[in-house]
């Protein structure tokens, strides 16, 4: 008989040999997604037809600009774990496979420090 | 069923609309033409469908997300109990679509 977890006997195993990694990235950045969203639809109804200066001042607050910024990386980690299950799922030729997965990941992080920089810009 | 294809296809949607976020962030730190022009893209009626597009894929990805979480710890799995859920889901994003849009029209003074 084991003492290991359930958990602690599948970590490190699965196809990508990583077991339940994935998963478990995609409830961790979801649960954060759930406040952050939530905040930003409010900001976004709150600058509708504002205008760009207020745009500015909204993103210059220090809390503002640190909650856009865990907002991006969130967002960014969260949607490529997801398009790479949609990828693997929906794309079958191996080589085509791996070059999509490729170009989603490193789109979703060269989107995500684009985002970032934008936020970091106005904020300082 | 058809709630499981819908949560993938809007997470599409949204990965899309991640890539309009970080555009208006960046016409944000760009300045007031970038913004301008981007503020008169998203205002078209096209713009605007993309918009309500992306409201509803939100809360109903949102929505059907803390549907997943739950399962995740083993509640909510039972027929009836998934199958009510899975109406409550629907409902929220229908109805929080129109009701955040009412909302923008009553503040922008669209409806006037």
């Amino acid at each position: 008989m084991s003492m290991q977890t359930p958990l602690g006997r599948v970590r490190g195993l699965g196809s990508a040999k990583n077991g339940t990694h994935h998963w478990w990235m995609q409830r961790i950045t979801a649960v954060a997604l759930v406040p952050l969203t939530l905040w930003f639809v409010y900001s976004i109804l709150s600058l509708l037809g504002a205008g760009h200066a207020a745009a500015e001042t909204w993103l210059a607050s220090p809390v503002n600009a640190v909650l856009m910024v865990l907002l991006i990386i969130a967002t960014f980690h969260h949607l490529q774990l997801g398009l790479q299950v949609v990828i693997e799922d929906y794309i079958h030729g191996e080589g085509a496979k791996i070059a999509a997965i490729v170009i989603i990941k490193l789109a979703s992080f060269a989107l995500a420090v684009t985002g970032a920089f934008a936020v970091l810009k106005v904020a300082f | 069923m058809a709630l499981s294809i819908i949560h993938r296809a809007t997470g599409i949607a949204l990965a899309v609309g991640a890539l309009m976020m970080v555009c208006w962030l960046v016409s944000v730190a760009q300045g007031g033409d970038a913004y301008t022009a981007l503020n008169g893209f998203l205002s078209s009626w096209i713009g605007r469908l993309m918009l309500f597009g992306w409201t509803w894929s939100l809360l109903y990805h949102l929505a059907n997300g803390i549907r997943h979480l739950a399962w995740d710890t083993g509640s909510g799995l039972e027929l009836d109990a998934a199958r009510n859920t899975g109406y409550a889901a629907t409902v929220f994003s229908v109805l929080g679509t129109i009701a955040l849009w009412a909302a923008a029209y009553s503040m922008t003074g669209a409806f006037s």
